[in-house]
């Protein structure tokens, strides 16, 4: 078999500025900056170090090759590199080192409805659509009737697409995608959209898709999904490539590494921060209490946690807001705990380390996998910021006379208080 | 067996034009996009691209040829302004639309690739369509003052092709500042302001002095200005070519420095917009 794709020693570098409120350069910026430094230079001083920017390599040194044909899935946690993986093999964007060879035409679906617009028709927005993702016109006319049938929006052709619901937005806008023909075919996390019965025929095309010989490179958070269309699974890590091998192997290795490694703890003292973040003040350690105020990583179905997190400042600093995300295995938000949503902010005195505990009520997290992000600010500038520090369970086994969950039930279980009335 | 294509920093060069061409389809459609947006409103859009120009040149000419009382070559005041408010709408909206085209259209810059030069290209020529309708206006204008163009009509397509690049120029130089300097689109309609009252559009350029003109066609609406009044008034000036020339010469080194500030600035443009 002939090589579709051939990477060897990527990585690529971003530039961060450590002023986290100004996103972009201004021009007021740049010009102030360089009459101060001619004013510097005039006066003889030297340029003094507020140059505050720093690299972060979001890609480092990453090498493999994919046959023809092949369907690999890439899994990671948030920021491991996978987006930016996809976005040099689609040319969004240059690789800092390295060498990508490609060979074959490459589509890709980095997200669906990409250059949709809201006040064209449908009929107009998929030959829109269709040359955005590098369609000729020609086969835009010839698949049309089977985009047209396959997103099964006929009766809404001529109806401006911003009349539409979200979910013949998203039909449409898959089905355009799904009815290109590149050899290669990159994916990322289209399935995580539309209703249930949607997201079948999706995964069902993408089988046809890539069981007719079409090279398929998928990112995903959703496992089975890996699992099911691809046989092999690269892994990444902090921006390198961790681990390439046969999907069930590498998916399993994935759910086994537990961020901070212990069991329910995890010390974050010397975890890898991004530009500026916990210099001030950090996060030295994290754990889920159980009910009996234990460490752990298991929780029982509806039993009451506690979130424990340990800090401390390097100078005294005075209202400090703490911040708790609980996000599910997927990477979707469950809950945001914010300390100043409750009144509350800490002192924290000079290197004096203390513990905070957080408790959330009213909510039970069903069964499946969690992560925990810790956020600190003072006022409006961030402190520490840690995404995913630690990962917990919860288990199916019910706590307490709580009836068992179902797994249709949505993420959080909460209980109501019903009434009735004559109406 | 397709030829490989190779991903390595700093190579996107090597084949930019040959991509430009093969993404032909994607400019044709985003052009349109643009144009069916722009028109969907029907009656507005066609009045607004009449009423703009309309307007200004009401204004001008009372300003200019009534208040002033300033010479019109031989032409009524309001065709001689209105025929210049043709290439000037046509290129200041073109410009500020192309200035406009990258962040305006982030979620494609930064999920899919193309040479990113199709976007102000393709802003461009958008407004071309206002140009068409106004100058179908104009020629009904020049018909009700009982003026008809002779042979020089066919030298029109030139002078507008040179509006046309300078708008192109200018316009990736802007579109390209635009993405690194997020403030830099407060600047835009206040050069284009100042353009407009430097640019002879209000008034003929004969009537600058002469050892000024050279230095005065430095802007390049001047060439494409004189030129369009020339081509469709007739009037008993003659064209002043070393201005036109001149004009040529600037609309094209602002071209040719454009495009190269765009491509050596559109590798980022993903990872900063």
């Amino acid at each position: 078999m002939a090589v579709a794709i051939q990477v060897d020693g990527l990585s690529k570098s971003y530039l961060i500025s450590h002023r986290a409120r100004e996103p972009y350069r201004t021009l007021r910026d740049a010009v102030s900056r360089s009459a101060r430094n001619v004013a510097l230079a005039l006066t003889g001083r030297s340029r003094p170090g507020t140059e505050t920017r720093e690299e972060f390599w979001a890609l480092q040194d990453v090498s493999f090759r994919i046959e023809h044909g092949e369907r690999v899935g890439i899994i990671g946690r948030n920021g491991a590199g996978k987006s930016t993986l996809l976005k040099i093999l689609s040319r969004i964007t240059e690789p800092t080192r390295g060498r990508v060879a490609v060979s074959g035409r490459v589509a890709s679906l980095l997200e669906v409805g990409t250059g949709f617009h809201p006040e064209l028709s449908g009929r107009e927005n998929i030959f829109l659509n269709g040359a955005v993702l590098g369609m000729t016109r020609a086969e835009i006319r010839r698949n049309f009737d089977e985009i047209v049938s396959f997103a099964a929006v006929e009766r809404f052709l001529d109806t401006p697409v911003k009349r539409y619901s979200s979910g013949m937005h998203v039909r449409l806008a898959f089905s355009v995608a799904a009815h290109l023909n590149p050899e290669i075919l990159l994916v990322d996390e289209v399935l995580a959209v539309g209703d249930a019965q949607f997201q079948k025929k999706c995964l069902g095309k993408m089988e046809e898709v890539s069981t007719s010989g079409r090279t398929v490179l998928f990112v995903s958070h959703s496992l089975p999904t890996v699992l099911r269309l691809c046989p092999r699974t690269l892994l990444f890590e902090a921006g390198r490539l961790k681990m390439d091998g046969a999907s069930s192997e590498v998916t399993q290795s994935y759910l086994e590494t537990k961020p901070g490694g212990s069991e329910g703890h995890v010390d974050l003292r010397s975890a890898s921060r991004r530009g500026g973040m916990g210099e001030r003040f950090r996060y030295t350690g994290c754990a889920v209490l159980n009910s009996q105020g234990q460490v752990t990583d298991r929780l029982l179905f509806g039993e009451p946690m506690t979130i424990r997190v340990e800090a401390e400042a390097v100078d005294a600093i005075d209202d400090v807001g703490l911040a708790v995300g609980i996000d599910t295995f997927s990477e979707v938000r469950v809950a945001t705990l914010l300390s100043e949503d409750s009144g509350v902010t800490f002192d924290y005195g000079s290197k004096c380390p203390k513990v905070v505990t957080a408790k959330p009520e009213h909510f039970a997290l069903k069964p499946g996998q969690y992560y925990v992000t810790l956020g600190a600010r003072h006022r409006t500038q961030a402190l520490d910021q840690l995404s995913q520090a630690l990962r917990f369970e919860v288990d199916s086994v019910p706590w307490g006379d709580i009836p068992p969950p179902s797994a249709a039930w949505g993420i959080v279980h909460t209980p109501a208080r019903w009434s009735i009335s004559d109406a | 067996m397709q030829p490989t294509l190779v991903i390595e920093a700093g190579r996107t060069e090597r084949h930019y034009w040959k991509d430009l061409w093969r993404y032909r389809d994607l400019f044709l459609m985003l052009t349109w996009r643009d144009i069916l947006v722009r028109y969907k409103q029907t009656v507005m859009g066609i009045s607004w691209a009449l009423l703009r120009p309309l307007l200004a040149a009401v204004v001008f000419t009372i300003v200019f040829g009534r208040l002033a009382n300033l010479p019109s070559d031989g032409a009524p005041y309001p065709l001689l302004v209105f025929v210049a408010m043709l290439p000037w709408q046509f290129f200041s909206t073109g410009l500020n639309e192309a200035s406009a085209s990258l962040i305006g259209n982030v979620n494609l810059v930064s999920k899919v690739y193309f040479p990113r030069l199709i976007m102000p290209i393709s802003a461009v020529l958008v407004s071309f369509v206002d140009l068409l309708i106004a100058g179908l206006f104009a020629a009904a204008l020049m018909a009700w003052y009982g003026v008809s163009p002779d042979w020089r009509i066919v030298t029109l397509p030139l002078f507008i092709l040179l509006a046309f690049t300078a708008a192109i120029g200018a316009g990736a130089w802007f579109a390209a500042l635009n993405v690194k300097y997020r403030d830099f689109r407060y600047v835009v309609p206040f050069m284009l302001q100042l353009a407009l009252y430097i640019s002879p559009v209000g008034f003929s350029s004969s009537i600058v002095p002469e050892q000024w003109r050279l230095l005065y066609s430095l802007n390049p609406m001047v060439g494409v200005i004189d030129g369009v009044r020339w081509a469709l008034l007739g009037g008993t000036t003659p064209l002043y070519w070393p201005g036109v020339l001149i004009s040529v010469g600037v609309t094209v080194a602002v071209l040719v420095s454009g495009i190269a500030f765009f491509r050596r600035t559109e590798k980022y443009f993903a990872d900063v917009i």
